[in-house]
């Protein structure tokens, strides 16, 4: 195939669906919660659908925080250490 | 007659560069094959030892612990060995050798003084791989890369030293915080296995290290130092928090890391903390979730080296923000980047799921709640950034334009056998379990794991593309990140600098006039002695006399009085 033929990602309404099928698959993760008896080590393991929430929160948070905090304080020019030297690689 | 497969991959490498086309491809991955033949073949126990100075040198020691790390690392020599089949130029070919072997030798090394010898050997090869780059920033960072490699060496060697003087001996087993060199060792360790703030040198300069050398890099030094440390100091609790603080701190940065291959280093130290936290817990359950771990991230974190350094080939370029859309062009690297991704990631039916979960398992078992929690974020967030930010940024997000050919065959063929090793540990991990050094009663596959882990791993998916979408996610930036490097790349120079043109200028604005004034000091001092002065002038004979008189005089009244 042509590298230069549109391909069925490069159309936004595809993506838009797939963000709505991982939607759907994140609902019925949660959901799941429903359907098995749980083995916990903790107490916070019992609440339902524990894993997703905190998935969702602690990857949200750590994106944020990341870029509001972290990359405040040690981001620095590309040439901070020494000029940027483009590479022509192995061969 | 025995022998072992660390010589055989070391003199193997000798005839390397003088071996042309397919006769040297078929050499190089003959090396590995014949050496874990030899591996397996050796039976358990120790061979070959001999007295040194009156001390017992062990230099081959099978036991399924050593056995276990060893067959891993010719996994990755021939993995390596494969990715680098295209190079004309054998001097990188010959580096993995040496280097793979001296990791195994350090691997079924029994006592200290072996383990010592290729821990230097390990740390002195696998520099060529930075320094074969050839170019003067791969050159700098080869440097640093060496002196901690040295540095970590020297640590050992002091500890070493300290053990044998305090009659412990050579033989390496489990040495202990409290034994005699244990701190020494367990910093030389550190050093290489990348424990908190000792961890600057290794996203420093393996993302600086050549294509075929980063994946070489990626394997090897960390894992053989995890081997030493699952030996010498399981169960040791301070490593818990450490694992969890390596777990945790790295994925931060790797959020807003643009060079790729550094954001898979950051991923590395990520990883070696889950194992870190195992061997801490120690036990059957932790060193086995540690060794079995090491096996998977050898391979799987090979398998995303790889692919990145396939892009690295294709377009010059492993930045995030020069990167895109690289799907159209390199389908297949695409498809088995994404299969070492799910790999790190833990998603079920791939190798980290088997592997880490052991971990995660033990931390349960002991009831840590903090640190589950702690090593649960850092899952999330090791997927976030190497599960999704490594293969969207490179092969998704926008079409950056990138028409590019895809892989050379062999890159390709070395991706897949890793892809086929992550998807056989996923999907049927008995064989490894078998091999680990403690008998395994542990089952991944249950039905709360498995949605547990679904619901995180899509949860934390559903957050990223809510992020992108709504443009909250944190552009990719041509920047350089402060880390510890700092200290010694920017801070330790600067005040060495400072403390130069103190010296100077101390030496300029006190030492001038203190050599002046001194010097005048003695020009009026002295001037009553030279010829001309009053002293040095030919005194009357007289007047010498009477000196003569008076002082004796002095003399003479003194005694009487204090007689």
């Amino acid at each position: 195939m042509n590298d230069d033929d549109p391909r069925w990602l490069d159309e936004p309404r595809n993506v838009t669906r797939l963000v709505y099928g991982l939607v759907v698959l994140c609902a019925l993760a949660f959901l799941a919660d429903l359907f098995y008896t749980k083995d916990p080590h903790f107490g916070v393991e019992r609440w339902f659908g524990f894993y997703a929430i905190y998935g969702f929160v602690v990857s949200t948070a750590l994106v944020m925080s990341a870029k509001e905090v972290l990359r405040r304080v040690v981001r620095r020019d590309e040439d901070y250490y020494e000029p940027p030297e483009r590479t022509r690689d192995d061969e | 007659m025995t022998s072992n497969p660390a010589l055989l991959l070391m003199l193997g490498a000798i005839p390397v560069p003088f071996l042309r086309g397919w006769v040297r491809g078929a050499w190089l991955v003959a090396l590995p094959v014949a050496g874990l033949i030899l591996l397996w073949t050796t039976p358990e126990g120790t061979q070959a030892g001999f007295e040194l100075f009156g001390l017992a040198v062990e230099p081959l020691r099978v036991d399924a612990l050593s056995r276990v790390f060893a067959t891993a690392f010719h996994v990755a020599a021939l993995l390596t060995m494969v990715y680098a089949l295209h190079l004309r130029d054998a001097s990188q070919q010959v580096a993995i050798l040496v280097y793979a072997g001296a990791a195994i030798g350090g691997t079924l090394a029994g006592d200290l003084l072996t383990l010592f010898v290729f821990w230097e050997l390990t740390g002195l090869a696998s520099a060529f791989l930075i320094w074969t780059r050839r170019t003067e920033r791969s050159y700098r960072a080869g440097m640093r890369y060496v002196i901690a490699q040295v540095i970590s060496g020297l640590l050992m060697l002091a500890g070493i030293v300290e053990r044998l003087h305090a009659g412990a001996g050579l033989e390496f087993s489990y040495i202990g915080l409290d034994g005699p060199g244990g701190a020494l060792i367990l910093l030389a360790i550190g050093m290489k296995c990348a424990f908190p703030v000792l961890h600057a040198w290794l996203q420093d300069t393996y993302p600086e290290a050549t294509i075929v050398g980063g994946v070489a890099l990626s394997a090897f030094t960390t894992k053989f130092a995890i081997y030493t440390l699952a030996r010498g100091f399981p169960g040791t609790e301070m490593l818990i928090w450490i694992g969890v603080v390596m777990a945790c701190f790295p994925i931060f940065y790797a959020v807003i890391e643009n060079d790729l291959r550094r954001v898979l280093s950051y991923s590395m130290i990520n990883q070696l903390g889950f194992m870190v936290v195992g061997i801490g817990i120690g036990g059957s359950l932790g060193i086995n979730g540690a060794a079995a771990h090491a096996f998977a991230d050898i391979v799987f974190k090979g398998l995303l080296f790889m692919s990145m350094g396939a892009v690295l080939l294709r377009t010059g370029t492993v930045n995030g923000s020069d990167l895109g859309g690289l799907y159209k062009s390199m389908p297949q690297t695409t498809a088995l980047c994404i299969v070492g991704a799910a790999s790190i990631s833990a998603f079920p039916l791939f190798s980290g799921f088997a592997t880490k979960s052991m971990i995660m398992q033990a931390v349960a078992e002991e009831h840590r709640t903090v640190a589950w929690m702690l090593l649960l974020f850092a899952s999330a967030g090791v997927f976030h950034h190497a599960g999704i930010k490594i293969p969207y940024f490179a092969f998704f997000a926008h079409d950056r334009g990138w028409r590019v050919a895809e892989a050379p065959v062999n890159m390709r063929v070395a991706m897949a056998m890793a892809a086929i090793i992550c998807l056989a540990i996923g999907m049927g991990p008995a064989w490894l379990y078998d091999m680990l050094p403690y008998p395994v009663d542990y089952v991944p596959y249950t039905t709360p794991h498995v949605v547990n882990q679904l619901q995180l791993l899509l949860l934390a998916s559903l957050a990223f593309t809510l992020l992108i979408r709504t443009g909250l996610y944190p552009p990719e930036l041509r920047s350089v990140n402060l880390d510890f490097d700092v200290v010694y790349r920017r801070v330790l120079p600067g005040q060495w600098n400072a403390a130069l043109r103190g010296v100077t200028q101390v030496r300029t604005r006190l030492g001038v006039p203190l050599r002046q004034r001194t010097g005048r000091l003695l020009e009026v001092a002295s001037g009553p002695l030279r010829p001309r002065g009053w002293l040095g002038a030919p005194w009357p004979t007289h007047v010498m006399v009477w000196w003569v008189a008076l002082l004796l005089g002095v003399f003479l009244l003194m005694s009487m009085l204090y007689s």
